[in-house]
């Protein structure tokens, strides 16, 4: 299977890349104050997490997201409209995809998070009705790694996430990421733009001591400069002391 | 070592220190309770009047009162004068020395020590002022300043006039330091969506946007010769995108190439002769301390610890010496080392938590940077850097970090987030006077200009 999708997959790929990146800048910027709407049919974008991204059946995972040119929003299964960005708790009993969907005046955007609850097995993986491209499976298995305030040492939950980031590297080789290191908002700017490196540099370190090549990975840090939470509370900081995998090519 | 706690007999000898280093009359009148306690003792201020411009002709702006206005908040400003109410003033209003009637300005209820006034007429090319300052106690000794300025009948050029005659009048009481009011602040705004750097002069008028870089642009410091900014600028390469070290020439209004380096790069800051730049640079991994030529060239590494090392500051005094963040011992705080990193020695503080953003006043003696304590938010403090006694210049206003001097060593800038928005402050050395510069969107960041 794998050999006969290379080509879509490498075609896919570079479209995927390249709406990534134009994309990219945009979402993130939700953490800036509002300016003016320099035209009021903006395209929507969203951001969703989970965190954890697995649990035990039941257990609490928080979902937050953000969104720009959005005035509807709405997280299925079970969450129902919801502000244009906030986080939420759920308590899942089987791994669950969630979606959320920004609608606005520029039209719609969707983002997912995938929860992983042990001893279930994800519903997408059960009905796959036509073929998921490298972008949707390295959304589904490449998961970011979490760091502790001010740590850019790897927790236990980091290095058994990075550990089956690896296996997916392992599978799909011509996969190239940049991994980016994010910090929460409490440090200083200058501060926070090396410890992000710092995250990014010991997640892409231990992928190497778990045979992945270096040169598949390009790290890079935000600093504090693009939060995925803008609360200012700890389940927010959290969000966003993270190394943060993205495609490249 | 440094001091525990704030003790009026502490604070003296730091008064002490400020007004040595100042070489001025500095005697900043208290905003704040907490520095109430002796600052006043022993200083007195030049009392100075101020009388409105006098009009030679008719404009169709405001002209005459925006001058007199931007002198005045100029003057009550520079932490050397006391102004005095215009309540107390003789009802005649002096365009020129043979208007002044001196004996009723030294007299009570005025009591002035200097006046400064003067007259606004239109001419040819534009607007003149006529300025004046005198001595009412001695009205045969000679003026101790007269000066034209000339401009064009608009704001921009009123303002400009204004901070001249401010400036001229300073430097006179001062003994020949040179005022602040020409000087600019370069700081990093998100009020039109990507956080770009800016300028503004010294008092928040005139603010500018100098990059349109449409990313993220942090961290601008002045070149020392105020030609050139240099900052962190968020650039795509190849599909990834970092942070880099940028440089923007003011005088061109145009970037100056700088190189990429590999990974994350940030927080230049210039040597005191300009010639080369201290920066941030994870080329190697780590993230450590480099010091390259002003256009790139002669990179070499100074900092070699695991961790962060960061903020780079030079002492403008000597350039021998330098201060900069490190994480190596665990939480972020100061580190002193020579500037080819040499002698690395941790700047203890009395207390836990983080240190940041080092910056030297102008005479190399004093280091403000942020702190925050384990109980509270990030506050600016100054250290006399020989005797390691310490003030602390704001409290219970936000966080407040980012501080950078003016070239006078009596003001300070910074970001504070007192109102619930990140903006810019300035104040007086002692923490009185804090003035809001900025008000629109986010901003942070501030650098203030050597001139």
């Amino acid at each position: 299977m794998h050999h006969s999708t290379f080509r879509k997959f490498t075609l896919l790929f570079g479209l995927v890349a390249l709406v990534a990146i134009a994309g990219g800048c945009k979402k993130k910027v939700a953490a800036t104050p509002p300016a003016p709407p320099p035209t009021p049919t903006l395209q929507p974008t969203v951001t969703l997490n989970a965190s954890p991204t697995s649990v035990n059946p039941g257990g609490t995972v928080t979902l937050s997201w953000s969104s720009t040119n959005a005035t509807d929003l709405d997280i299925e299964p079970g969450v129902g409209k919801v502000a244009p960005q906030g986080s939420t708790p759920v308590n899942p009993t089987q791994t669950t995809t969630f979606t959320i969907t920004a609608t606005g005046a520029g039209g719609s955007a969707t983002a997912s998070a995938n929860v992983a609850v042990n001893g279930s097995s994800a519903p997408t993986a059960e009905a796959p009705t036509e073929q998921p491209g490298v972008n949707e499976l390295f959304e589904q298995n490449v998961k970011d790694a979490y760091f502790e305030l001010d740590k850019s040492d790897l927790r236990d939950d980091a290095r058994a996430v990075l550990t089956k980031d690896a296996e997916f590297f392992r599978s799909y080789p011509q996969v190239k990421v940049s991994l980016e290191g994010h910090c929460d908002e409490r440090g200083s700017t200058e501060y926070n733009l090396g410890l992000g490196q710092r995250r990014a540099e010991a997640a892409k370190n231990y992928l190497i001591s778990l045979g992945i090549s270096a040169d598949r990975i390009e790290t890079t840090s935000w600093g504090k400069e693009r939060p995925f939470c803008t609360e200012h509370d700890e389940s927010c900081w959290q969000q966003n002391r993270r190394a943060h995998f993205v495609l490249a090519h | 070592m440094a001091i525990r706690t704030f003790t009026p007999l502490s604070f003296l000898k730091l008064t002490l220190i400020l007004t040595l280093a100042f070489s001025a009359l500095a005697r900043p009148s208290a905003a704040q309770d907490w520095f109430k306690t002796g600052t006043g003792l022993g200083v007195t201020k030049a009392r100075l009047a101020l009388p409105e411009t006098a009009a030679r002709s008719t404009f169709a702006q405001p002209l005459p009162k925006t001058f007199h206005d931007v002198v005045w908040a100029d003057l009550d400003y520079s932490g050397i004068v006391d102004m005095v109410s215009p309540s107390f003033y003789p009802v005649q209003v002096p365009g020129q020395p043979s208007e002044l009637k001196a004996e009723d300005w030294a007299a009570a209820p005025a009591n002035a020590y200097m006046v400064a006034y003067g007259n606004l007429s239109t001419d040819a090319s534009g607007i003149a002022f006529a300025g004046y300052l005198a001595d009412v106690h001695n009205p045969t000794a000679p003026l101790a300043l007269q000066k034209i300025y000339r401009g064009a009948a608009t704001d921009a050029d009123a303002r400009r006039m204004a901070h001249q005659f401010a400036d001229d009048i300073i430097g006179v009481l001062s003994g020949g330091q040179l005022g602040i009011a020409q000087t600019k602040i370069a700081y990093a705004s998100a009020r039109n969506g990507n956080k770009e750097i800016w300028v503004m002069d010294y008092d928040g008028a005139n603010q500018q946007q100098l990059t349109h870089l449409k990313s993220i642009s942090l961290t601008p410091r002045w070149s020392p010769d105020a030609t050139r900014i240099a900052f962190t600028c968020f650039a795509p390469y190849r599909g990834v995108t970092s942070a880099q070290i940028c440089i923007y020439s003011t005088a061109s209004d145009r970037l100056i190439a700088f190189p990429r380096y590999r990974g994350t790069n940030g927080s230049p800051a210039w040597s005191p002769d300009g010639s080369e730049i201290a920066f941030m640079s994870s080329l190697n991994g780590d993230p450590e301390i480099y010091i390259s030529d002003a256009t790139g060239a002669h990179l070499h590494r100074i900092t070699f610890a695991a961790g962060v090392s960061t903020s780079p500051a030079w002492n403008p005094k000597t350039g021998k010496q330098m201060a900069f963040v490190s994480d190596r011992g665990g939480s972020p705080v100061l580190y002193l080392a020579n500037s080819d990193g040499s002698d690395v020695e941790k700047l203890n503080l009395p207390d836990m938590g983080y240190v940041i953003d080092p910056a030297w006043s102008p005479n190399g003696q004093l280091l403000a940077f942020s702190w925050r304590r384990p109980s509270g938010n990030y506050d600016i403090y100054a250290m006399d850097i020989v005797s390691r006694q310490l003030v602390e210049l704001t409290r219970d206003a936000g966080r407040n970090e980012r501080p950078s001097w003016a070239p006078d060593g009596r003001h300070l800038v910074f970001e504070s987030t007192r109102t619930g928005t990140r903006q810019i402050w300035s104040m007086l050395a002692d923490g009185s006077q804090p003035h809001q510069l900025t008000f629109e969107g986010q901003n942070e960041s501030p650098s203030w200009s050597s001139k």
